[in-house]
């Protein structure tokens, strides 16, 4: 009974704050000052196998290890890189040495104090070895020095572009401690990855698999007065439909990177006791592809990879089956990176069936007995309800122009085996995910000689020679202009071979509690530590 | 003395089966694409080809498949059932940890399935074709025609948010730390739901089941004769037709606990609970053979010692069959 009592008399009581906040919004933001304490309960949709971001680079892992540990730099809340463990950077004009000044006064969890030798050793131990992307981005690295507590200097044997580094590093830059690590056997297995230690706002608490995590405020934080929150916990809850009504009951106030379904998002987006938006993800962006297979002749023909774009009814689908979240993609860079985006004025292939026919006939590929050229297997990702909307609307499109397309569904695992390593497609469908640098995780998926069985990467046995040298030109210039400009370059040749089509761009979508402060004020929200974050009455 | 050595016959005979269900899930596992370390890149979002390699031969997944069954068959008969790579931990420590929530899950709804089947059988039984037994068969069709899930998320809507009785999901409060009768009381409101969703479909198999043997046993002569000696209905349903009619109860029992098992896949997912079904699924899709077989060995000694239960049961209720037998 008193349970039921109190939830009712909580239930009174936030009805009348809504009531408030309805009448006079500006007025309640205006009024308000952060307001210390309160637990945050984050819907934590997929466990993954261990919770430290320097050797796992993934929003799953973020979404925990991003309060508990911090990264050299983060981004602001115009996406521009402001300092975290970092003070301060330079580089030198050869673009080979970069030297960050560290913070004074930061303390692990464990109360011994950080120094340039975490840094040093996260850096050699964790990204450049084990850290998905991080390898990549580390390749050239060769050392760090360390003349003193507070300086680190990367040293590369080819140049890297500062900027690059900058826009990586909130990702890929998580510091790990040092002595925690050092003398373990085997990084991956050492039991700190499960109950992390860092330097952030919150101390992790408890891991209770399949249940919850928790983590709770750290007393001894270096930014003054943070955080507001008493304690975060994840609770974990596999089923979607499930999550949205515990956020409906009040268990659970956020639920990140469009964790909800289609239609619950777009339920709760009219309830006064939700806000949606993607605001707060745009540092997450996401494009919806099509991949080419080389391998079956038709694809390899130029004519037929238009063909099939130029058949494809994209605004349409946006419009009847993404709605508000989802836009016209122009290729690999999202509009949303302001530093690269170059435009819409590359070449585009809207929606001309006539124009798709025309190029098949001319391609050889005829209409044969009951309308049919030819016919494909296509492999949708299951990472989400919009990929298997598009497989399907694909196959409708394309089977209009006369190509019968067989949907050969998937779990996780066996896409990436099935595309990338057996090469046992034709066409497939997934998300690419954009890292705020073209660098970071957008040019693998067009540069040639990629090692067999590496996911997300070009395994269309295609190669061009011209953008493999945009690419890598643009990989190691230091001029930011000039960067910027290969990359435009670079978009324009992809948009000409169409090796990959990407024609929708997404951003996650938040659903969070109408009474969270200081959410998603920043372009990684979702991922970034949640210092300022409060909760109002 | 006489049931310990029937159980270990019993547990025996079991064995071949054992293994080769085993060998069966393993080779099953197989023919699915992808292993655990492309089920981990998927989960990570990308990685490169040395990393794969380095991690494909720590989980051993670097030798050939007969190699890599004969060493798990090899380590199970040391009674070691191997190491879990998405948890980090030896597969024994994990099923055990999500074995106490699933036991109570199966326990109390096939309890409730039993208690309510028979009540509801019974009376279904007494009043046949009369209004209580069309009411009752109605609604056990309903319940039985319904995918639990659809009833979970219903439940939840109605219990959790519009009436704000029952918590919405998990297996406790974590708010606060509770400890002895507290947690108890906690652990017990968040599975009455729970219970409830994966009881009624159960509910409806029992209550038709003891209906129609009731019936049955109903017509039968030794019946006549209690009514002729001048008994009470109450009596004759009691002592003479339940204990009867029970049989085919008791043997359904034996055969849903492992159904019920696999089957709580979706009421653990929909109300968050961390239990053997979710984990289960959870190691098919990170293909973690290890785990997936430690679930299916768990499992299945469950099943044959609820069987062995039953049989007993068997003996006690009807006197005629032999334990041995």
């Amino acid at each position: 009974m008193t349970r039921l009592e109190m939830t009712r008399r909580t239930a009174l009581l936030t009805s009348a704050a809504i009531a408030a906040n309805v009448a006079n919004p500006l007025r309640a933001f205006a009024q308000e000052s952060p307001k210390k304490g309160g637990v945050f309960n984050v819907h934590y949709g997929a466990e993954q196998r261990q919770l430290n971001p320097s050797i796992q680079a993934s929003t799953g892992v973020y979404i925990i290890g991003g309060k508990i540990q911090e990264a050299l730099v983060d981004l602001d809340a115009n996406g521009q890189p402001v300092g975290v463990l970092a003070e301060s950077w330079e580089s030198t004009p050869d673009g080979k040495t970069i030297t960050f000044k560290l913070r004074k006064g930061v303390t692990w969890h464990d109360g011994k104090p950080f120094t340039s030798a975490d840094v040093q050793f996260t850096a050699m131990n964790m990204w450049k070895k084990i850290l998905n992307y991080g390898s990549t981005l580390q390749l050239f690295l060769t050392a760090v020095e360390t003349p003193d507590a507070q300086t680190a200097i990367f040293k590369y044997e080819r140049p890297m572009p500062l900027g690059l580094l900058l826009r990586a590093l909130p990702d890929l830059g998580y510091i790990s401690a040092k002595h925690l690590y050092e003398g373990s056997s085997d990084i991956r297995q050492n039991p700190t990855n499960l109950a992390p230690v860092g330097t952030g706002p919150f101390k992790f608490n408890k891991y209770e698999r399949g249940q919850y995590i928790i983590a709770d405020r750290n007393e001894n934080y270096w930014r003054p007065n943070a955080p507001y929150l008493d304690r975060v916990v994840w609770k974990v809850v596999t089923d979607r439909a499930a999550a949205a009504a515990q956020m409906e009951a009040g268990d659970i106030q956020y639920s990140p990177f469009t964790g909800l379904t289609i239609s619950d998002t777009a339920r709760l987006s009219k309830d006064k006791r939700f806000i949606v938006s993607t605001k707060g993800n745009e540092g997450n962006a996401r494009t919806n592809t099509i991949e080419f297979n080389f391998r079956r002749k038709e694809l390899a023909d130029i004519r037929v990879r238009r063909a099939i774009a130029h058949a494809i009814n994209v605004p349409f689908f946006i419009e009847n089956f993404l709605g508000d979240f989802a836009k016209l993609g122009t290729g690999p860079i999202p509009s949303v990176s302001t530093d690269f985006y170059p435009g819409p004025d590359t070449p585009q292939y809207p929606y001309d069936k006539k124009k798709a026919a025309a190029l098949l006939d001319e391609a050889g590929f005829k209409a044969g007995s009951g309308g049919t050229r030819f016919s494909l297997r296509l492999l949708p990702a299951p990472w989400g309800e919009d990929i298997s909307l598009w497989a399907t609307f694909i196959q409708q499109s394309l089977g209009e122009v006369g190509i019968p397309v067989e949907i050969v569904r998937n779990d996780g695992g066996g896409f990436l085996k099935q595309v990338y390593d057996d090469h046992a497609f034709d066409l497939s469908t997934g998300w690419h995910q954009y890292r705020n640098d073209p660098a970071v995780s957008t040019t693998v998926w067009y540069r040639s000689g990629q090692p067999k069985g590496a996911p997300w990467t070009n395994q269309w046995d295609w190669k061009n020679d011209a953008i493999d040298k945009v690419i890598d030109d643009a990989a190691t210039e230091i001029d930011p202009v000039k960067r910027k400009a290969l990359y435009a370059t670079f978009v324009k040749e992809a948009n000409t071979e169409l090796p990959v089509w990407m024609p929708i761009e997404q951003i996650f979508v938040t659903v969070i509690t109408a009474k969270a402060r200081n959410h998603s004020n920043t372009p990684r929200w979702g991922s970034s530590s949640w210092y300022d974050l409060w909760l109002s009455a | 003395m006489r049931i310990l050595s029937l159980a270990g016959r019993r547990l025996a005979a079991s064995i071949p089966t054992l293994f080769l269900i085993l060998i069966g899930v393993f080779l099953l596992l197989q023919f699915a694409p992808g292993d655990t370390v492309d089920a981990m890149m998927a989960q990570m979002g990308g990685g490169d080809a040395a990393t794969a390699r380095e991690l494909r031969k720590f989980y051993g997944l670097d030798l050939s498949i007969p190699m890599q069954l004969g060493n798990y068959l090899w380590r199970l008969i040391r009674l070691d059932l191997g190491f879990s790579s998405i948890y980090g931990k030896p597969v024994a420590t994990v099923i055990l940890e999500r074995l106490p929530p699933t036991i109570l899950l199966m326990t109390a709804s096939l309890s409730f399935a039993f208690f309510f089947g028979l009540l509801f059988g019974v009376i279904a039984a007494r009043g046949v074709n009369k209004w209580p037994d069309t009411l009752i068969s109605t609604l056990g069709l309903v319940f039985y025609a319904t995918p639990s899930f659809w009833f979970g998320l219903m439940a939840i809507v109605v219990f959790s948010i519009y009436l704000q009785w029952l918590p919405a999901g998990g297996f406790e409060d974590i708010g606060a730390v509770q400890t002895g009768f507290g947690r108890t009381i906690d652990i017990a409101l968040h599975l009455i739901l729970p219970t409830l969703t994966l009881g009624l479909i159960f509910l409806a198999i029992y209550l038709r089941i003891m209906r129609a043997s009731m019936l049955e046993v109903l017509n039968l002569d030794f019946v006549r004769t209690a009514r002729a000696k001048g008994l009470d209905e109450t009596r004759v349903v009691v002592r003479h037709v339940l204990r009867n009619a029970l049989l085919p109860m008791v043997t359904l029992i034996g055969l849903q606990a492992g159904t019920m098992l696999g089957g709580s896949v979706v009421v653990e997912s929909v109300f968050s609970l961390p239990g053997l079904g979710r984990l289960a699924y959870e190691s098919v899709v990170q293909r973690d053979l290890n785990t997936l077989l430690g679930i299916v060995f768990v499992s299945a000694l469950l099943v044959i010692l609820v069987n062995f239960l039953v049989d007993l049961l068997y003996a006690r209720l009807d006197p005629r069959i032999q334990a041995e037998a």
